[in-house]
């Protein structure tokens, strides 16, 4: 797969690397500033919410981390 | 099929490179949402404790109603307390549980906050000792509490939050301080709880560094 993209980017040698690490940077941000901000309050895994909800009354506060 | 398992084991190894970077993001990305709502709710509450005083004044939730330092966590070291614990109200920072006694009024002043992600504000709450000092400013005062004791329960433990912990429905006399977070870090199996005690009250102007 990488190979493939790879091959079809435009340039030679180092200006193709440098292409390649411009793709890579962009991912990694789609995925900082826009992926990962949606995606993490639906994980929640460090807070232990969703279980106090279950066995608490529901007018008492949960205790998150 | 070479081609296919290659494509396969690509994908694998950029998963793997993505969950790190997610792992990466919610222990330390998440700070700088709670640093921007940190500092926009300071300079509100800041804004509210120049104006004079209104009879009427709501506690909405969301909004700050106080101020937290503690000493031992360094001289920086200052959240605006938000009213709520959902889990909106925690990513701006320290929550009060609605509800429970407001700063300095008889009965338990109870607070949550991350202990990871989101700045973690209860980080090292571990390393708070008896007798130390955690301060609570608010429009007029600075509460000073000192810490009393520790004590790690289950998620499900309401009764810290009770007037007087470990007893609900009994009558509160004394003006108390409970801070809950997660235990152990980086996760939610328990929660670390932190008592103090009210010592004493200062005039907040002269008790802050900042007006």
């Amino acid at each position: 797969m990488y190979a493939w993209i790879w091959r079809r980017l435009p340039g030679h040698g180092p200006q193709r690397a440098l292409v390649a690490l411009g793709l890579i940077l962009a991912a990694v941000a789609i995925l900082w500033y826009v992926i990962f901000p949606w995606l993490e309050p639906k994980l929640q895994f460090d807070r232990g919410v969703v279980e106090n909800g279950v066995t608490a009354p529901p007018s008492s506060p949960s205790v998150p981390g | 099929m070479r081609v296919l398992i290659r494509g396969f084991g690509e994908l694998c190894i950029t998963a793997g490179l993505v969950v790190l970077l997610f792992v990466t993001y919610t222990l330390w990305g998440t700070g700088r949402y709670t640093r921007a709502q940190q500092e926009q709710l300071s300079d509100q509450l800041q804004r509210t404790w120049r104006q004079p005083q209104v009879t009427t004044e709501k506690i909405t939730l969301g909004s700050g109603i106080a101020q937290i330092r503690i000493p031992r966590f360094g001289k920086k070291y200052r959240y605006v307390v938000v009213e709520g614990v959902d889990l909106s109200d925690l990513r701006k920072g320290p929550g009060h549980y609605p509800g429970t006694a407001l700063p300095g009024q008889v009965g338990n002043f109870v607070v949550s906050g991350h202990r990871t992600t989101y700045s973690a504000p209860f980080n090292r709450a571990a390393e708070l000792r008896s007798g130390d000092e955690i301060l609570i400013d608010t429009r007029d005062k600075q509460y000073v509490y000192e810490v009393t004791s520790r004590r790690v329960v289950q998620p499900t433990a309401m009764e810290v939050t009770a007037p007087v912990p470990f007893h609900p429905g009994r009558k509160p006399e004394r003006r108390l301080l409970t801070i809950t977070t997660c235990h152990p870090k980086y996760s939610a199996a328990q929660r670390l709880i932190i008592f103090g005690e009210l010592v004493r009250e200062l005039p907040r102007a002269t008790a802050t560094d900042q007006g």
